[in-house]
């Protein structure tokens, strides 16, 4: 039963909107490979590792492989249309190495040539590669099951929303005491925030890392060092501990395979916010992302949204709308890639203007129609940014609306907001303050829930109605483009920022696939889907 | 001479409050321990007499306190040292003109954020036609063409940028500040571009951010710092002064 009063052939349009804006964005992402989910693929196979001068060996190994291959004149679509499994398979069988890592080290000395098997050889190729790979999803599967094991055994967070907190010192060895201090004060979910710019490099940093600006490098070590040391919390406090990070950026697919190899519980994953925001290349970020949510869906990760940004860009009234765009679009692209309604932390915010008459009974709606319209998922609510200023007395107070708001409308996951917002990396006592907040406010109002039902010709239910309306009509618009959402994406339509899909970064590692391209990763994940 | 003291309810009450933490224990027997410790600090500070009226442990090493009391230091307003806003306040409407007038064409100004700060907020607020305190952003200015580069882009690519679109100004927000990243990266620009340009052509620096100090415009080599709360306005006006007085002259 709806409270908001929506329609519920309103609500089925949206679903049948965003599905048709968003196929022919699956249908391109499957006609395209990356070099991102090629190194990805090499890295479920078990290849980890960097030179001497922190080069990852997949990087180096895709790199020569997609040289090689380039130059065999006879290959249509560049050295990289078919995919790197075959070749560096191809040339395990043949004995150019023993193993991976080895074949890495003498492909970038030059000492090995690799060539597009046919026939048999193809099919030896396909099959060791087919069984390596599997390895590392069995990987996957194992710390799944992991997870599932040592909730039952320590328990799981005690209410919802999980209180989320984020660490981001740049350096592991620090980050690690304070998450676990978090965790002491009551965070159910640590998110160690990256460095600023890891988003943009094309490859993944090696090992533990102590240099990082305004947050730390995801790195395979970092994810294996942290998720230690919140199992020993969890142990510790008798409550499994979550932890976050970031699939985003030029690397999406290979930090969800690590995320999914070291046992990470949430993580950052967005279908727009780096052709949007990075000026990542469309396509590639469409790639990218739909093998990430595959890898995703079979690590059992729950991925947040992050339609948050448009907000801190836009007016987050006039706005509102594409946040349930996006919302809406994230969902189909999700469950397209085999994540279920229980994995979708879709995100949103609380970013209006605090003087705007109102503003509270707004954001409630807002916060209501997301939650009416995607019942089963556990939303992740995000604290005002903003409007925060160094009045930390007012924005303690906003921060306790925003919480009232969580409250209200059942979110999944809250992001605990910080009065010291706009001033200073928080402090000991932000954190505890900001804690306090959370706690009087579920306890103070935590089922109200039950009591509360706006009036539905009420200004709560109406605003609801008219931002799902506007929302469907931005879908339309989408729609009627001549190519649907890349020439919207194109255009501007989403905020004032335009995104050309033959621009933006990391367009040179994309790849249309050639007709007998092989990648065992994909095959084993789409078979899970 | 002016003397002010800080106001609680009394003129010259010199009433402050204060909050801290101290890395002490405060639990069981160490409780009056802990808030002596936090009386002597406020004590040091100029707080006599010094009240700790809340104090409360977090973890078993932590105790977070408030404190009030009376300050016994003198303000002297004779004495205050503050960059004053030495140029006048325009609308949009007397930049436009004025560009149109002394200039004759539209006056360009390149934006961005430099090294890996992705925090495009400040670059924004200034630039975008949405703005920021109710003032349009400068991309609403008819006369100013506006080239926002965004987040993380290189000194190199920004002084190249420069000169392509031959930019009269060139705005640079830096918002992180760990390992003094915003002082690194705003010597590193403005060295850059006084390589690049010789002295009569270089654009005009402006650099702006929140935990930026104003007087330190000499000493990072750009023409004029900004700092928090610092509207579209101000900086149009601002680069309107120097840029066209300098034509003038």
């Amino acid at each position: 039963m709806s409270q908001l009063g929506l329609d519920k052939a309103e609500v089925r349009r949206a679903r049948t909107l965003a599905r048709k804006a968003g196929r022919p964005i699956v249908k391109l992402a499957q006609q395209h490979t990356t070099v991102s989910v090629e190194r990805a693929t090499l890295r479920l196979a078990g290849l980890s590792g960097a030179d001497a001068e922190g080069t990852p060996w997949v990087n180096r190994l895709a790199d020569v492989v997609r040289a090689d291959l380039e130059h065999s004149a006879e290959l249509e679509g560049g050295g990289l249309a078919h995919g790197v499994a075959l070749p560096v398979w191809d040339a395990l069988v043949r004995g150019e190495a023993e193993d991976l890592e080895t074949l890495a080290q003498k492909a970038s000395a030059g000492s090995v040539r690799f060539r597009l098997p046919e026939g048999r050889d193809a099919q030896r190729a396909r099959a060791a590669a087919k069984r390596q790979v599997a390895g590392g999803l069995r990987t996957i599967d194992r710390n799944r099951k992991e997870r599932d094991r040592l909730i039952k055994r320590h328990g799981d967070a005690p209410r919802q929303p999980w209180i989320y907190l984020i660490v981001a010192t740049g350096d592991i060895y620090e980050d690690i005491p304070q998450a676990q201090q978090a965790a002491r004060e009551g965070a159910d979910v640590i998110a160690v925030i990256r460095s600023t710019g890891q988003s943009l490099l094309d490859f993944v940093p090696e090992g533990a890392t102590r240099e990082g600006f305004a947050g730390t490098y995801a790195t395979q070590e970092n994810f294996r060092l942290m998720r230690a040391a919140l199992d020993e919390s969890s142990k510790e406090l008798g409550r499994y501990v979550r932890l976050t990070n970031y699939a985003s950026g030029l690397c999406m697919p290979e930090i969800a395979t690590l995320a999914g190899l070291q046992r990470l519980d949430m993580m950052l994953n967005d279908s727009m916010y780096g052709i949007l925001f990075r000026d990542i290349n469309p396509i590639r970020t469409f790639v990218d992302q739909r093998f990430s949510r595959q890898i995703h869906a079979r690590a059992g990760i729950i991925i947040n949204t992050g339609e948050d940004n448009y907000l801190t860009t836009a007016d987050a009234v006039e706005a509102a709308h594409t946040v349930t765009t996006s919302q809406l679009l994230n969902e189909y692209f999700a469950k397209e890639a085999g994540l279920e309604d229980w994995q979708l932390g879709l995100g949103h915010a609380f970013e209006i203007d605090p003087d705007l008459p109102e503003s509270f009974r707004l954001e409630l709606a807002h916060a209501m129609l997301a939650r009416e319209l995607f019942p089963d998922a556990p939303l992740k609510w995000m604290p005002p940014t903003r409007h925060m200023t160094g009045d930390v007395f007012r924005g303690y107070l906003l921060d306790g609306f925003f919480n009232l708001v969580g409250a209200l409308t059942g979110q999944g996951i809250l992001l605990v907001g910080m009065m010291t917002e706009a001033v200073v990396t928080p402090w000991l006592s932000d954190r505890d303050l900001a804690l306090q907040n959370v706690r009087y406010v579920m306890n103070a109002a935590g089922n109200l829930r039950e009591d509360f039902h706006p009036s539905p010709d009420g200004f709560i239910a109406t605003r609801a109605r008219e931002v799902l309306g506007e929302s469907n009509d931005l879908l339309e618009r989408i729609i009627d483009h001549p190519n649907g959402l890349l020439d919207a994406i194109a255009d501007g339509t989403f905020g004032l920022m335009k995104r050309p899909a033959d621009a933006g970064r990391g367009l040179d590692g994309v790849a249309k696939k050639a007709p007998g391209y092989y990648n065992p990763a994909s095959e084993l994940l789409e078979a899970t889907t | 001479m002016s003397i002010v003291r800080p106001y609680g309810d009394t003129t010259g009450d010199g009433m402050v409050q204060l909050s801290f933490t101290l890395p002490l224990s405060s639990s069981g027997q160490h409780s009056k321990h802990a808030e002596g410790a936090a009386l002597q600090l406020a004590n040091k500070m100029g707080m006599d007499p010094a009240l700790v009226v809340h104090s409360k442990p977090m973890g078993p090493d932590f105790t977070f306190f408030v404190v009030y009391g009376r300050v016994n230091h003198l303000v002297d307003t004779d004495q205050v040292e503050v960059v004053e806003r030495d140029f006048p306040l325009l609308t949009p409407k007397e930049v436009n003109s004025a560009v149109k007038r002394s200039l004759r064409r539209r006056l360009v100004v390149v934006g961005a954020c430099i090294g890996t700060d992705a925090h495009t907020v400040g670059i924004d607020a200034i630039l975008n036609i949405k703005g920021f305190a109710g003032e349009k952003g400068l991309e609403y200015y008819r006369e100013l063409k506006v080239v926002n580069l965004g987040a993380q882009v290189s000194v190199p690519q920004l002084v190249a940028r420069a000169h392509e679109e031959k930019a009269d100004a060139v705005l640079v927000s830096q918002v992180v500040t760990q390992r003094d990243a915003h002082l690194l990266n705003t010597r590193e620009m403005s060295a850059a571009f006084r390589e690049a340009y010789p002295p009569a052509r270089r654009p005009l620096l402006v650099v702006g951010g929140p935990r930026f100090d104003e007087t330190m415009a000499v000493e990072l080599g750009v023409d004029r710092v900004f700092t928090r709360g610092t509207t579209p306005g101000e900086v149009a006006s601002f680069i309107v002064h120097r840029i066209l007085d300098g034509k003038a002259a």
